[in-house]
């Protein structure tokens, strides 16, 4: 085993200008390939967290832009496995102009339960009671806090555009938790100011997640045939609908991913004819010692791997900077990019794949050359 | 003296394994860069032809997107009678609108759902987009709940067709036609009558939107500003053709990733090329110095094997864009935080991006070929013949 890899090692080394370009050219592909996985991951396998498991989302079924009426909160409220709930109405607004670092979701809600529900979110308990004593106060998560430099007791005010009202408020309350770009204000003060207006969507906290789809189920059942019919999907199920507003974009990407994988192997195929036609003499060479044609493939397919392992490293590692990057740059949208752990499996089984596949048809050749004409041969 | 051309194709005929490999790796890039320019053309050319030149939107003051506007009716009543505004038959050619968004699943995988806008009109409303036209069924009447829907969503969306129920609002709403729009936006909304809808959705008087026509293209300008210094009206208007434009933001993202991947992939190709370039070169280091001894320059050798690079590339290029075109015409659905709804549009291939294409593929050439040709350049006449 030593004798070849040792032997694999000495052939990577002597044409260096060549390994280097085939190495940096499938690190190329194989970077890009992670970009692709970490962009998939960042948009549709994101992890659920546990608290998000316990939540369901409760709509109107037409669209989100329908309201539904406030009195389905104690309806839904006595569904069996329906720990708390709460009023969540996408509010949109303005905050000082439409720069996109002024953007922060903006919702109000039930400031009792708000906190129940997405318990994954800290914050000082003293804050959590100054923010549910003001009615006109905003609780507002730290990422937004941290960027655009609001304090405790900072007033702001926002420009409605969905509502027709201009909510005046003051920042009783900064929480942290993984996805807090966000801020929560009371929904009373809005109803105050807008009587009659609905509810976007209720967030239900469940007591477990075994109960999910039951209770989807019988809130949806119990409002089947009044005039505003809901539609209740778990949190994850609810952000996905978002993404696949985006129109055909897994399509999109699955092609292009297609397209730099089948470059990679028309690149990797490429050089590795290219070696082994310039190395036939050897081959001859090297079954006159004694070596098997079986060994003689061996050593061209361990060739070709191992340039594609080199190739998966040095993309791997690119990825891995690249993201950390990105999300240190613009962390508002950028919140858990990263290449997962299956994404580095995958970049590697490809570039393994890529060089097996690439190297497979000049090996057999090399493999099944006669001594004499491999001798005999110049070139 | 050049090295003659035809020495270089002979060399690329010889290898044709070599030569096709590298070539499609070349092809592979540019189809990426072509494909997403068309994807980018193709929803530009819908969005441009939706905007009438004498037509502005008008929305609440700070309003992005109809979708978050609100104008009432009397506002609306200030809007008709504002100086500029063309006429038909003695009626003002104004429509008060109201849009939302309706959750429908896709023909053929009816567990993806997403949005499709709804727009509630009046029939001056429908006459006002002269693109428009019906192409099957009939208009919806007012006072009863039906709905026309727009090609591209009877194109794509399960539960479309003349006779199928949809239900909106209150109730279930039947579909009595298909309109065409051209390439327009249009063509992925759903029609209704207005003063239903508005009902249905609770808004009493309040719509969205209004859609105005100007005499003339001078009195658009004038009637756009017009409605700004009006301050007791609060309102806002924008030329629809502007309206429209501003939605292109939502391919941004896709045109960033694809020129960035296109980049990248583009810095492989080079790689590969390089290369096949640097074996092409050791192979003929012989023929090289016979060359020269012919008496040819090292600067013809240079350009002889850029040339070759070159060829190599444009090759390439031609078999991306072969590779594009029969991208020509199919249809893309792409959403946007505009509207919050799909647009669907046809890919279009058009000569600029083909020629775009190209000019990478030869980009991609020269750099990959510059180095070897170089090295081929700078070769001693006999440690060459020697080698």
């Amino acid at each position: 085993m030593g004798k070849y890899l040792f032997l694999i090692w000495k052939n990577l080394r002597r044409n260096k200008r060549r390994t280097a370009l085939t190495v940096l050219s499938s690190g190329v592909s194989v970077f890009l390939i992670g970009a692709l996985v970490s962009v998939y991951a960042l948009m549709f396998a994101r992890e659920a967290s546990e608290d998000s498991a316990l939540r369901l989302i409760t709509r109107h079924k037409v669209s989100l832009g329908q309201e539904l009426p406030l009195y389905y909160g104690p309806r839904i409220q006595s569904v069996d496995g329906v720990e708390t709930l709460s009023v969540m109405n996408w509010f949109g607004g303005i905050y000082k102009d439409q720069r996109p670092e002024n953007m922060f979701a903006r919702f109000a809600v039930d400031p009792e339960e708000i906190f129940n529900i997405y318990s994954e979110f800290v914050i000082p308990p003293e804050q959590l009671e100054a923010f549910q004593r003001d009615r006109q106060g905003l609780a507002v998560g730290k990422s937004v806090a941290d960027r655009l430099g609001f304090k405790i007791g900072d007033r702001i005010t926002l420009q409605g555009d969905i509502y027709p009202f201009d909510p005046e408020l003051t920042v009783r309350a900064i929480f942290e938790g993984r996805d807090d770009e966000q801020a929560f204000f009371h929904f009373k003060y809005l109803e105050e100011s807008l009587p009659g207006r609905g509810v976007g969507i209720f967030a239900i906290r469940l007591r477990s997640a075994d109960d999910a789809s039951s209770v989807a189920v019988a809130v949806d059942e119990m409002f089947r045939n009044a005039p505003s019919p809901t539609k209740t999907e778990t949190e994850a199920a609810f952000q996905m609908s978002f993404v696949s507003q985006l129109g055909n974009i897994k399509l999109f990407l699955m092609s292009i991913a297609g397209a730099i994988v089948f470059t990679m192997l028309m690149v990797s195929a490429n050089t590795v004819a290219m070696s082994v036609r310039e190395r036939t003499r050897e081959v001859g060479v090297l079954k006159t010692l004694g070596f098997t044609s079986r060994s003689v493939l061996g050593l061209i397919l361990g060739e070709a791997v191992a340039i594609a392992l080199l190739g998966g490293v040095v993309g791997v590692a690119v990825t891995l900077a690249v993201t950390a990057l990105m999300r240190d740059a613009v962390v508002q949208f950028f919140t858990g990019f990263e290449l997962p752990v299956w994404g580095v499996a995958l970049c590697f089984a490809m570039a393994i794949a890529v060089g097996l596949v690439s190297s497979a048809v000049p090996a057999l050749i090399a493999a099944r050359t006669n001594i004499c004409e491999a001798l005999r041969h110049s070139g | 003296m050049p090295v003659p051309i035809s020495y270089n194709v002979r060399n690329l005929t010889v290898r044709k394994t070599t030569t096709l490999m590298t070539a499609l790796g070349v092809a592979l890039t540019v189809a990426v860069l072509v494909g997403i320019g068309t994807l980018v053309e193709g929803l530009r050319s819908s969005l441009e032809s939706s905007g009438n030149p004498l037509h502005a939107i008008v929305m609440r003051q700070g309003s992005t997107a109809e979708l978050v506007s609100a104008v009432t009716k009397e506002q609306f009543d200030v809007l008709k009678f504002l100086d500029g505004i063309a006429e038909q038959d003695g009626e003002a050619l104004v429509s008060h609108e109201i849009v939302s968004v309706v959750n429908l699943p896709l023909r053929g995988d009816e567990t993806s759902v997403s949005n499709v806008s709804v727009r509630g009109l009046s029939p001056t409303g429908i006459s006002m987009r002269d693109q428009v036209q019906l192409e099957e069924g009939r208009w919806f009447t007012p006072g009863k709940r039906e709905m026309v829907v727009g090609s591209g969503i009877h194109a794509n969306r399960a539960g479309t067709s003349i006779g199928d129920t949809i239900f909106y609002g209150r109730g279930d709403w039947q579909v009595v036609g298909v309109f065409s729009a051209g390439r327009s936006a249009f063509s992925s909304e759903i029609w209704v009558d207005a003063n239903l809808a508005t009902s249905d959705l609770g808004r009493e008087s309040v719509r969205s939107s209004a859609l105005i026509r100007a005499t003339d293209e001078a009195s658009i300008r004038a009637l756009v500003n017009r409605v700004a210094d009006d301050q007791r009206l609060g309102l806002e208007a924008e030329l629809e053709s502007e309206y429209y434009a501003k939605q292109m933001t939502s391919a941004e993202p896709v045109r960033y990733l694809g020129v960035f991947i296109a980049v990248i992939m583009a810095v492989g190709s080079c790689f590969a090329a390089m290369n096949t370039m640097y074996a092409a070169i050791a192979n003929r280091s012989r023929e090289i110095g016979v060359l020269r001894l012919l008496g040819f320059s090292r600067f013809s050798i240079l350009t002889s094997f850029l040339l070759e690079s070159l060829m190599l590339s444009l090759l390439g290029g031609v078999l991306g864009c072969l590779l594009v075109l029969p991208l020509n015409g199919l249809q893309g659905r792409i959403g946007n935080f505009v509207t919050f709804a799909e647009t669907t549009f046809e890919f279009q291939v058009t000569p600029e991006y083909l020629a775009v294409g190209m000019a990478f593929a030869a980009v991609m050439g020269v750099i990959g070929g510059l180095f070897p040709a170089i090295l081929a350049a700078r070769r001693q006449v006999l440690g060459s013949l020697s080698a």
